[in-house]
């Protein structure tokens, strides 16, 4: 492990060359597929995601029984997704992980009183993995959601925070810097509620920094915020443009 | 393959539209869909492309690998397909629900590639007897809208065409051992010859006739069908291998007409995607536009 490795340069900026603060670029279109009732594709720097949702439906075989809304999620890599070949696209324990991780920051989002005994699957598959992989997933699952028409108390979005040697925290983690040994923190928000729904954590830093580098991710999830409802905007402007929706909002 | 439910009315409305010559999206039997083709949209893979034939959607990566030849074939390469059916298609591939169908793509992709002839295995050997590339084609399909062996097949011949092998040096070193020098220079690759690559065309048939390129529901009135693969060589169509897919039985002529249409029908198809690569390649340096993916 190169733990000694440095993630910010004498000049303030990171492998990549963005300053600490900085995302990556972020690129995203809503209804990509038309079977699908609602899909996503969202570009985070390199990382790549694909999000399709289907539902709410009625529930299948045991789960009828149930009162609330079931949320089925599916996380899939492609084979060719990360720098060496992946031999199976699901079913090992990171996905897995993720998948669990998905069902319950969306379950803080989805409006669940609106939905009894059904069912909504969301499914994810990144076609090209570069770091923060379960953020820009939840991301693209998020706008999907939208997509679908399916109800949300808010926006959810992730992101993810590191933190430099010099303890200067960083915003959205590319693969280099989680690979490089500092700690990688994965925070899934509503932003405006200033809620946190699900967070996550590996590697080890000094208590008195958590709150700075929480901090820093919830900014991140701000910024990200911000960039999903323009697209989501515009995508309904560009939707509704025949029954003259451009002059409602 | 994903259910599309269709009534009995639905059916015979198909039906007619094929006695006609004229289906139900207007075009004549022996029509594709509109196809939307881009290759180098996955960085992390050394070739990849984008198919999308009206509702199908597939991509394709190709990663590359250095292995040891087979002893029965040292003089050749290998190849390994691999595909998967996301659940973004339908929810019935959730799991292992598209393990079957993607297992039947393996098989017709593996028989149409078997023959040296549809694909020169020579060309990826480095060291006969000793070393060798090893190509893995990874299929992702995305959204099934019917004829996926043909989308598949378009897709991973452009995946080929799109990959590019690191040049390599062997060395002899001493006691005959010998050592590979693969290059570093991103630019300093060699390509993979696809003349031959096999195509597969569908030819399914509906009633009396047969046609090609059917939609998920046309493929919902059909019995039976039948995967033709068509190599070209010479500038002439072979045929590198065909299987018969559904539960129903045709005549010996019948089957025989399938045929000649699946090669006329491939050869057309071959030419019209050798053209469309070579554009591909042609759009580069600074005047090639930026790779679109999903975003379009």
């Amino acid at each position: 492990m190169a733990s000694n490795f440095e993630l910010l340069s004498e000049q303030g900026l990171r492998l990549d060359g963005r300053r600490p603060h900085e995302l990556r670029h972020i690129q995203c279109k809503l209804g990509v597929f038309e079977q699908p009732d609602g899909s996503a594709y969202m570009e985070q720097g390199n990382t790549k995601v694909l999000a399709a949702v289907y539902g709410p439906h009625q529930a299948k075989g045991k789960k009828t029984e149930s009162n609330d809304v079931i949320i089925n999620c599916q996380y899939s890599q492609a084979t060719f997704s990360t720098a060496e070949r992946k031999n199976r696209p699901r079913g090992d324990r990171k996905s897995q992980e993720f998948k669990m991780y998905l069902q319950q920051a969306l379950s803080a989002a989805i409006k669940s009183e609106l939905y009894p005994r059904s069912q909504i699957d969301v499914y994810v598959e990144v076609l090209q993995a570069d770091g923060a992989n379960y953020a820009v997933a939840l991301n693209a699952a998020t706008l999907a959601l939208i997509d679908a028409g399916i109800c949300l108390n808010e926006l959810i979005v992730a992101c993810t925070a590191s933190l430099s040697k010099n303890n200067i925290p960083l915003t959205d983690i590319s693969h280099i810097e989680e690979v490089s040994g500092g700690p990688k923190l994965t925070v899934a928000a509503l932003p405006t509620a200033q809620k946190i729904a699900f967070l996550e954590m590996s590697e080890r830093f000094h208590i008195d920094h958590l709150e700075t580098v929480i901090e820093t991710a919830m900014a991140g999830c701000r910024e990200i915020r911000d960039i999903l409802e323009a697209v989501v905007k515009e995508h309904l402007l560009h939707m509704g443009s025949a029954a003259d929706w451009g002059r409602v909002c | 393959m994903a259910y599309v439910a269709l009534s009995e009315a639905e059916k015979t409305f198909i039906l007619h539209g094929v006695e006609e010559d004229f289906r139900c999206d207007g075009r004549s039997r022996r029509d594709y869909r509109p196809m939307e083709l881009e290759t180098g949209v996955v960085s992390n893979a050394s070739g990849s492309a984008r198919l999308r034939l009206a509702n199908t959607d597939i991509l394709v990566g190709v990663k590359t690998e250095i292995d040891v030849p087979s002893p029965l074939a040292p003089e050749y390469g290998k190849l390994e397909f691999f595909v998967d059916c996301s659940a973004n298609a339908t929810p019935d591939f959730e799991g292992r629900g598209g393990s079957d169908l993607a297992q039947e793509l393996i098989l017709s992709l593996q028989n149409a590639y078997e023959s040296p002839q549809a694909f020169d295995y020579r060309s990826l050997c480095l060291i006969p007897g000793q070393q060798c590339w090893k190509l893995y084609i990874d299929i992702l399909v995305l959204e099934c809208g019917g004829n996926l062996h043909d989308a598949v097949s378009l897709a991973a011949k452009a995946a080929l065409f799109n990959t590019k092998l690191p040049r390599v040096t062997a060395t002899l070193l001493d006691a005959g051992i010998t050592d590979l020098i693969i290059s570093d220079n991103p630019y300093d690759c060699t390509r993979i010859g696809i003349e031959t690559a096999p195509l597969l065309v569908t030819v399914c048939k509906i009633g009396d006739y047969c046609l090609v390129d059917p939609t998920a529901e046309e493929e919902g009135c059909s019995t039976v069908s039948i995967v033709v693969s068509v190599s070209m060589r010479n500038g002439e169509p072979y045929l590198s291998g065909t299987h018969m897919t559904g539960g129903g039985s045709m005549h010996r002529d019948t089957m025989q007409n399938c045929l000649q249409l699946g090669l006329s029908i491939g050869e057309q198809l071959n030419t019209l995607l050798t053209k469309m690569l070579k554009q591909e390649q042609d759009r580069v340096g600074p005047k090639r536009p930026k790779t679109v993916g999903f975003l379009k």
